[in-house]
């Protein structure tokens, strides 16, 4: 039951996230991509990750690729956008990225053995995670808040920055 | 997984969506008949079965039969297949949260506890908030697949609106799941159970009246509703799914009216206690002036249950007042209470739980 649920998850995962770099129209490839990060999420909770699960669609479906879907339909790129590349680079290309794929799967399947222990269900409620981040990991997790923070402040004085150039474009024109 | 798992789990499952699908039936034509009422209308009365009209309840199945039989436009320079699947991501997201809704207090069948949740998982909140920010998708999509340039800009206000929301109805919420320390909506609702004092129940709303405030606006606005119906906006401007026609556009319609049911059971579980009767306890009304009144466990249960439902009931009554009593809020006005007024609230609201749970816990 586990192993063919996990089967038919991780086929979806591996044909979307293919998709999403297969696919013409940009828009689709964004939704292929949300639904790459769905399959993640029900990986995560299959491995008894449900809070990571949970961030990872608040965060990454819900959030960012909000904003990815924003920026490709405001864009509004044609679908028939040909990039070709011809001629020895294209051969070489194809081998290099062949490569590639062959070195990340040996180095991946190498370590691989199957799992001795049982599995800690309780490793990924909310309450675990919790008490590791904010008991154990507290000065590592504050430190990345505060480098949020500063991102935040980095954007609000951005964007609050007066559009000097056009103003006194503009004044000049006028006067 | 036992039998026993499985007979429970498809009947929790048929029975929620028999439940929010009757109830959002019911609701157009609450809608209607509240609007007649209060502009002075007699309202949807004309629908009859053989003559029979008990005050135009079969109006919903007129309009189901409506949109079933009207034409399914598509445009044609539009993308197909996304117009095809949007009302779809904008609907089953919705339905899916209803999985952690719990729909009344736990029964003792055969010797065994059964939660009436469908799914108890130890998220339950964080679940909420994932598939909420999922259902802006159907939204944005439909708008986009369109290939209309008006349900364009309004699938953009949309999901402006939707996403500066959201973030208020999160952090309204915190504040309560501070207080209780979970995230899970069973156990939020026993954390309710009890007085203080011995007489005031021990409802969310009591210790987080801000939340409660804050939680109210936001919801509307996620739900898309008057006085937040920009993305739709009916009468003036031209809603995201203009191009929809027929049950694709009945789905966006209904889509709402579930949303209505949900925050509605939303608010009674996380602030009015859910199930939770005043003075009602596992063997009857204990008052606090002293008298007791005693009853069987099966009418506690049962009186349990109609509590829940009445205030689910008198919230979604109450989102009907207030979408006839309001006008619609401009883009900008909408966009500063967002931003300007509700955020920082819910902050402020977020420090004080802050303080207070670490002073008195």
């Amino acid at each position: 039951m586990e192993v063919a649920l996990f089967i038919l998850i991780a086929l979806v995962t591996v044909v979307s996230a293919l998709l999403v770099i297969i696919r013409k129209n940009a828009v689709s490839s964004v939704l292929f991509l949300v639904l790459t990060f769905f399959c993640l999420a029900m990986l995560y909770v299959m491995l008894g990750a449900q809070f990571i699960a949970a961030m990872q669609v608040i965060v990454y479906a819900g959030a960012i690729m909000v904003l990815f879907i924003f920026v490709v339909m405001l864009l509004n790129l044609g679908t028939d956008q040909k990039w070709e590349i011809t001629g020895p680079v294209r051969k070489w290309m194809g081998f290099g990225s062949a490569a590639g794929i062959l070195l990340i799967a040996v180095l991946a399947f190498r370590g691989m053995q199957s799992p001795t222990t049982e599995m800690d269900t309780s490793i990924g409620t909310v309450s675990s995670i919790g008490e590791t981040m904010f008991q154990s990991y507290v000065l590592p997790f504050e430190v990345a808040s505060v480098l949020l923070l500063a991102a935040i402040i980095g954007v609000v004085a951005m964007i609050s920055r007066k559009p000097v150039d056009a103003t006194t474009v503009e004044g000049g024109n006028e006067s | 997984m036992d039998t026993f798992f499985l007979i429970e789990s498809v009947v929790k499952i048929f029975t929620m969506i028999a439940a929010v699908m009757g109830l959002a039936t019911i609701l157009t034509w609450v809608e209607r008949k509240q609007s007649a009422v209060m502009q002075d209308r007699i309202g949807a009365n004309r629908a009859d079965i053989f003559g029979i009209r008990i005050i135009g309840l079969f109006q919903p199945f007129a309009d189901a039969i409506k949109m079933i039989t009207k034409e399914d436009y598509i445009p044609p320079f539009g993308n197909k297949v996304l117009h095809m699947i949007a009302p779809a991501i904008a609907y089953i997201p919705v339905m899916l949260l209803f999985a952690v809704i719990p729909m009344g207090p736990p029964l003792e069948i055969g010797g065994r506890i059964v939660n009436t949740q469908i799914a108890n998982i130890d998220i339950g909140l964080l679940f909420i908030f994932a598939f909420g920010g999922i259902a802006v998708y159907g939204a944005v999509i439909g708008g986009w697949a369109s290939n209309n340039k008006y349900a364009l800009i309004a699938a953009i206000r949309t999901s402006a609106q939707m996403i500066s929301y959201e973030v208020c109805l999160g952090l309204s919420l915190i504040g309560a799941i501070m207080i209780y320390g979970t995230v899970d909506l069973s156990q939020m609702i026993a954390e309710q159970s009890g007085h203080w004092f011995g007489w005031i129940p021990r409802w969310g709303i009591f210790i987080q009246p801000l939340g409660a405030l804050l939680f109210i606006p936001a919801a509307i606005a996620e739900n898309k509703r008057i006085p937040f119906d920009l993305p739709e906006a009916e009468s003036e401007i031209i809603g995201y799914y203009t191009e929809y026609s027929g049950l694709k556009g009945g789905l966006f319609m209904m889509t709402e009216f579930i949303e209505m049911v949900l925050i509605s059971a939303l608010f009674s579980v996380i602030f009015l206690g859910g199930w939770n009767v005043p003075w009602l306890e596992y063997n009857g009304f204990n008052f606090p002036w002293g008298g007791t009144w005693t009853l069987n466990i099966w009418v506690v249960k049962g009186m349990q249950f109609g509590a829940y439902f009445l205030k689910v009931a008198v919230l979604i009554y109450f989102f009907t007042l207030v979408r006839w009593t309001l006008p619609r809020f401009r883009y900008d006005q909408v966009m500063r209470l967002g931003w300007r007024y509700l955020f920082p609230l819910a902050l402020i609201n977020l420090l004080i739980t802050g303080i207070a749970v670490v002073l008195f816990a």
